[in-house]
């Protein structure tokens, strides 16, 4: 329980006494002391010490420091938990932190609070708040910034920077945040002028939670956080540089429509973007409607049911055949936010007979890695909807999906020698009792692949660092998720090597009592690299072998966290069924064996 | 290949540094650059020379237009538009020289814009390709220091890039 002091607050004299107290009433709060001053009506709200929600919304601006007003901003953009790690130069901000009731979520390195933002994000589609203070805590953010960056998640992150008159000289924890983030960022901000306070914010969020979505950065000085400004949070947002929403061109519209019905083979390849426009019901209703066959990238994966007959799995290099044989055998390819990774179209051939049909929000993204016929640049959700109205029924592609029903592989699975389990059947143990709606995160490497290839994903959401491939993703970000909507089953799954990069955030899950489920698969190896050093350099296996691991089931029990060692495959169903029905964070160790390979 | 483009940026601090750095980290190659204020003083345009195919002259103005500071991105032809660069010259001269220099400003429309006992500075406005000609009239004398301002452009007729 936090004790308030009654805070005083003041608004303009043009405010009459019987709106105030109107205002007040409204808000359940009681006033101690008024005085009509000179230029202020100045009151103390003894309920909380905080000033009343919704109190000057009609009001005009309010005396306050910078520090405080960052907290109004945050509360005017609905956030209610933020991730982050303290220092001196964001103390300001700390202190007036303190007297909200925004939930702060301490994490235990100050990387981990960008990822858990983005899981937090990626859940609540709404742009999520990581904070830092100045030098190596803002530095530290980086690689999550990158990550965010890379798979377009909203983020709004906040550090503290040296006194602004100090910037230059190197002082102690004196680091170029917004320099060194610069390409990681969508848009970043030196807050040097306290006046510009609101209008930053206000930009900041807008930008990172619309367009293509990504990271924005606003770096705060010391000595700015403590300035007295007015502050009013504008309602509005113009950027006349920046125009992010559109309906995508008619005539391309038209082109494509008529691309879809005139092909025998079309096929739609769904990517991550249609989560981050929320469009995925609208492309599961396109694809139906038209009877087209769907491929995901990593990103995609979800955006249709896995289990749905249209789906024909993940494709890239490490991909499901069939979905491989699809796109390069589809006469028409429908890319929907998908920004044709490297990776995704790794056994992509370039052919001449191919249409392409690329629908992006980024008009740059569109012909960046693939020859584009008809690009649509545009808000999937609005290009959705006006290609559903403009595509007439089904093309005639019949004996397409039969034919790619034949290159659907086996799920059969190799017993695990004694005193293992095989993480291909692990996943689908765990998919067998997993709620629907669960929110499953795959860290990078072989159990990224294990899982993105074996797990059902039916409502549920699987979250996993794409573009960057930035290990140790997973529990933070499931962390974030679970903090997001708690009422969700979520499950981190990552490696014995992507585990140690994270597994001090087990504290930060006890201490806010955020109920994660984490599952390692421990086969003491690197394994993804070790498997690159067996097939491309013959077998030299340098710096892999991950010998010196604690035991992931004592480092549980040191932190209080119950746990289980899953070493035969009798043991999988009832440790999956104790972890799910826990209602605390819980910890899994998989023993894999150590040469399991990532693909059969 | 080489591509005259013309940027309105916000006039904010750190916006070269955004242009510049995008340039750098996608691997297009910068010939020239040259910046300075519009006539509305929170606009600044940035002329940019840069060298490239036509895939990367799309990618070039695609990522300009995702910097939200950039305003307006158009490349500019070089048979419709005007492109000048301002030089000036440091050359060796001792006073019996100093008529055969003059003569060579003359005919590059240039002046003199500074004299010394042996040197002359002589400044020129053309286009990148005549500067290159004079430059190489004046080596024989011996250039002592060159400046040039980068390349500036301007569509011919009535057509403008405004924001």
């Amino acid at each position: 329980m936090r004790c308030f002091t009654p805070v005083l607050h003041a608004c303009p004299q043009t405010v009459t006494k019987r709106e105030l107290f109107s205002h007040i009433s409204l808000d359940k709060c009681a006033v101690v002391w008024y005085n009509k001053a000179v230029s202020n009506i100045e009151f103390v709200c003894a309920a909380t010490g905080r000033r009343p929600k919704g109190m000057f919304q009609n009001l005009s601006k309010v005396r306050m420091t910078v520090a405080k007003a960052m907290t109004e901003c945050l509360a005017a953009e609905g956030i209610s938990t933020v991730f982050g790690y303290p220092g001196a130069a964001i103390c300001p901000f700390y202190d007036e932190l303190y007297k909200t009731d925004i939930r702060h979520i301490l994490v235990r390195h100050e990387v981990n609070g960008g990822h858990a933002a983005s899981g937090y994000a990626r859940i609540t589609g709404k742009p999520a708040v990581a904070i830092a203070t100045s030098g190596p805590g803002a530095l530290n953010l980086i690689t999550a910034i990158a990550t965010a960056y890379m798979d377009s998640v909203p983020m709004v992150v906040i550090t503290g920077q040296v006194n602004s008159d100090q910037i230059g000289r190197d002082v102690f924890q004196e680091a170029d945040i917004t320099g060194s983030a610069e390409p990681f960022v969508k848009h970043s901000y030196l807050l040097k002028r306290p006046e510009d306070t609101a209008e930053v914010f206000k930009r900041a969020f807008y930008i990172a939670g619309t367009g293509r979505r990504g990271p924005v950065l606003i770096d705060v000085p010391f000595d700015v956080q403590k300035a007295e400004i007015d502050f009013e949070y504008p309602d509005t947002v113009d950027i006349r540089s920046y125009r992010p929403s559109s309906t995508g061109n008619g005539n391309q519209i038209k082109r494509a429509a008529a691309a879809i019905a005139e092909s025998n083979k079309p096929l739609i390849l769904a990517g991550g973007g249609l989560f981050t426009g929320d469009a995925a019901s609208l492309m599961r209703d396109f694809a139906e409607k038209t009877d087209i066959p769907v491929v995901s990238t990593m990103m995609g994966l979800g955006a249709i049911p896995t289990d749905s007959p249209l789906f024909y799995g993940m494709l890239g290099m490490h991909g499901c055949k069939a979905a491989n044989t699809a796109v390069n055998s589809c006469d028409t390819l429908i890319l929907m936010g998908a920004r044709v990774g490297d990776r995704a179209i790794a056994a992509m051939k370039q052919r001449d007979d191919l249409t392409v049909i690329h629908i992006d929000i980024d008009p740059a993204e569109i012909g960046k890695n693939l020859d584009v016929d008809i690009p649509i640049v545009g808000d999937l959700t609005l290009v959705l909807g006006q290609l559903l109205e403009a595509v007439k029924g089904g093309a005639d592609n019949s004996g397409w999906k039969e034919w790619l029903d034949g290159f659907r592989e086996d799920k059969a699975i190799e017993p695990a020698p004694a005193g293992y389990v095989n993480p291909k059947e692990f996943i689908h143990a765990l998919d067998r009792q997993l709620p629907h709606n669960a929110v499953v995160v795959a860290d990078v490497g072989q159990n990224q692949i294990w899982t993105a290839r074996n797990i059902t994903i039916n409502g549920g959401r699987f979250l996993t660092s794409g573009g960057m491939g930035t290990m140790g993703y997973s529990l933070p970000a499931a962390i974030g998720a679970k903090l997001a909507d708690p009422s969700r089953q979520v499950v981190a799954i990552c490696g014995d090597g992507s585990f140690q990069m994270q597994m001090m955030e087990l504290a930060t899950a006890v201490q806010h009592d955020v109920a994660v489920k984490v599952i390692v698969m421990r086969n003491n190896y690197l394994g993804m690299v070790r498997e690159l050093q067996e097939k491309a350099y013959d077998n030299r296996l340098m710096a892999v072998s991950i010998d010196g691991s604690p035991c992931f089931t004592k480092l549980a029990d040191a932190y209080g966290i119950a746990n289980e060692l899953v070493d035969s495959p009798e043991k999988m169903e009832g440790a999956i069924k104790r972890m799910l029905e826990s209602d605390k964070p819980y910890l899994i160790e998989a023993a894999v064996e150590d040469f399991e390979k990532t693909i059969l | 290949m080489k591509h005259t483009i013309s940027v309105l940026v916000e006039n904010h601090a750190g916006v070269l540094a955004r242009v510049a750095g995008l340039f750098a980290r996608r691997g297009f190659n910068i010939d020239s650059l040259a910046v300075g204020v519009t006539d509305d003083e929170r606009v600044s345009r940035i002329t940019i020379v840069a060298d490239g195919s036509a895939y990367t002259l799309e990618q070039i103005e695609k990522q300009l237009n995702k910097l939200i500071d950039v305003i307006k991105v158009k490349t500019l032809h070089n048979d419709s538009a005007v492109t000048r660069e301002l030089v000036l010259i440091k050359v060796s001269c001792t006073p019996k020289q100093r008529p055969e220099i003059i003569s060579i400003a003359d005919i590059a429309k240039g002046k003199i814009s500074d004299i010394s006992t042996n040197s002359m500075t002589i400044e020129l406005s053309d286009t990148k390709q005549n500067l290159d000609t004079y430059e190489e009239l004046l080596r024989p004398y011996g250039i002592k220091e060159v400046v040039r301002t980068g390349t500036i452009a301007m569509q011919k007729g009535e057509a403008t890039v405004r924001v």
